[in-house]
């Protein structure tokens, strides 16, 4: 069974006592969030607005010359809606700035830097505002490992990290977020009519069951398959996830003394807190 | 007197905070003693808080700490159950759950299952308990069994065998799979199941007192509740919020549930008993 219909009343609640308790614990009143056009940058929005409070949220808008109008006008519409402060700060020249010197630099290079330009942007504001970065990657991006390491997929906290694509819209339109968000194609905005699911070779519809059942219930290949999906497909997804493991885990450190950090010097990360 | 009023401690510990967390435990408990309250259960690890890690050696407790004092103090108006990591004489580290009562410890349970999967690694950090015992305490013959040890059917099982008329289980559970549209976490739910089970099969009370709030990420779902002998449930606390639940429990529900079902009376101790001396002879397990 596929069970990714969530109970979003539920989930909303555990999310923003989430927000509230670790934001609370690292020290912090307020939070910092990207804001991309997106529905995941949208949610984590609406939650961390719901946790903390629309005057306790500050929101960064971050366009490049090439990231299309209607992204800025969904980021401005969330704005509107949750009435939180914002600020519109155009990476294009300190992007384009790196980029003189490396002109032949392909889409991978100039998106990666984008990403983690806005990053430091994102954790320079974390600092100004003494606001804690509020996370926006996704589960089935994590498990995929379609983001930036040190970009989009950097945050201090992250309430999204563990829903599914497909659920974070089952959540995002619970929470009201406008249908034009919600309802339109992924996208990275890195140029234009670029698309997260034609980039990827599958939807997230598709790659979200593959996932569940292979991810949170252990479904072996074989049984995948006797579920019905394609073998190629099944392989091209663990790959996917293979490939981005190192991703998901901190910088390995070479171990040398008695006690390495996080191997053998192991405390919570809300110790004493 | 076969009236007890009975409270659980909803509550959200600090982590690896002693001094906090025993105030929070004085609070409750004065709270509970306004309400007429003659037991008060809190949940497991309720004195040092649940993901412990490499903490667990600076917030354990020997038995005779100061600290336990103020609660032994406390315990002279009120049955307390509190959860902590316990220092043995010889240095090994217990995720404990102790009885108060009249200023004295009159029972430690010292945790026997200690889950080391999914996001557990209490094999870690803690030694194993080996003993499941009844005792007498204010309310009836009871027993404790903490978190994980409730999973294990045959620990109830010996308990009921002992005696046991009240189980008492304190819990640090975090919310683990879904929820699902129109459903809680699947281990909610899965807990639900486990404690009605244990009362109508034992034929006992069910006193499961759940934490809340978050620790690294994770969430403790609370929904502690108090289960009748006959499987009904007498209070339910909320899910994710913090609550002093206060319920009363009559012994003689006790004595109608084993009168209808006297499933009790009908063990097999001597069946039982030969049946694992075999498994454990033919080296299956």
């Amino acid at each position: 069974m596929i069970g990714l219909s969530l109970n979003c009343k539920f989930i909303q609640k555990i999310l923003t006592g989430f927000i509230v308790n670790e934001v609370q614990k690292a020290g912090f009143s307020r939070v910092v969030v990207g804001l991309s056009g997106g529905v995941d940058s949208a949610l984590s929005a609406y939650l961390g607005a719901e946790a903390m409070g629309a005057e306790n949220v500050y929101a960064l808008l971050m366009p490049y010359r090439t990231s299309s109008p209607e992204s800025r006008e969904h980021a401005e519409l969330v704005v509107k809606q949750l009435h939180i402060q914002s600020d519109i700060i155009d990476i294009t020249p300190m992007v384009d700035a790196y980029f003189e010197r490396f002109p032949e630099s392909d889409h991978v290079r100039r998106g990666n830097k984008m990403a983690r330009e806005r990053m430091t942007i994102l954790f320079d504001h974390s600092a100004k505002l003494k606001a804690l970065v509020l996370g926006t990657s996704n589960k089935t991006e994590l498990l995929l490992g379609y983001g930036t390491l040190y970009g989009d997929m950097a945050s201090a906290i992250n309430p999204l990290g563990d829903l599914y694509k497909t659920q974070i819209r089952q959540l995002a339109r619970h929470m009201g977020i406008p249908e034009v968000i919600v309802g339109k194609a992924p996208s990275g905005d890195l140029w234009v009519g670029q698309t997260d699911e034609a980039e990827l070779g599958f939807t997230y519809e598709e790659v979200d069951r593959v996932l569940y059942l292979m991810v949170d219930r252990r479904c072996e290949i074989p049984e995948l398959i006797a579920a019905g999906f394609d073998e190629r497909f099944i392989r091209a997804v663990l790959a996917k996830v293979q490939a981005s493991q190192y991703k998901r885990r901190p910088p390995l450190i070479a171990k040398i003394s008695a006690r390495t950090i996080d191997r053998d010097f192991r405390y919570p990360r809300d110790w004493g807190k | 007197m076969n009236r007890h009023i009975i409270a659980l401690a909803q509550i959200n510990p600090a982590l690896g905070d002693l001094e906090r967390n025993l105030a929070l435990h004085e609070k409750t408990a004065e709270e509970a003693i306004s309400r007429g309250v003659g037991l008060l259960v809190f949940p497991e690890l309720s004195l040092t808080g649940y993901f412990l890690k490499d903490i667990v050696s600076s917030v354990a407790l020997p038995l005779t700490s100061p600290i336990l004092g103020r609660l032994r103090d406390l315990s002279r108006r009120i049955d307390l159950v509190v959860g902590m990591v316990e220092e043995s004489p010889d240095f090994l580290l217990y995720n404990a759950a102790i009885y108060l009562s009249m200023g004295e410890i009159q029972h430690v349970h010292r945790k026997v299952y200690l889950p080391t999967y999914g996001i557990f690694d209490e094999q870690r950090y803690l030694a194993e308990g080996g003993r499941i015992r009844t005792f007498r305490s204010r309310i009836g013959r009871s027993a404790i069994l903490i978190c994980e040890d409730m999973w294990h059917p045959s620990a109830a099982c010996v308990a009921s065998l002992d005696g046991m008329e009240i189980l008492i289980a304190p819990s640090a559970s975090p919310g683990r799979g879904g929820p699902e549209e129109g459903k809680t976490f699947t281990n909610a739910s899965a807990w639900e199941t486990i404690n009605r089970a244990y009362a109508q099969l034992f034929t006992c009370y069910v006193l499961y007192a759940n934490r809340v709030g978050y620790e690294d990420g994770a969430c403790f779902w609370g929904g502690s509740e108090l289960i009748a002998p006959s499987g009904e449930s007498v209070a339910k606390a909320e899910y994710l919020s913090e609550q002093i639940l206060v319920a009363e429990i009559n012994s003689t529900e006790i004595r109608r549930a084993r009168i209808v079902n006297p499933l009790l009376r009908d063990e097999r101790l001597d069946v039982t008993l030969r049946e694992l001396e075999r498994i454990r002879r033919e080296g299956t397990r």
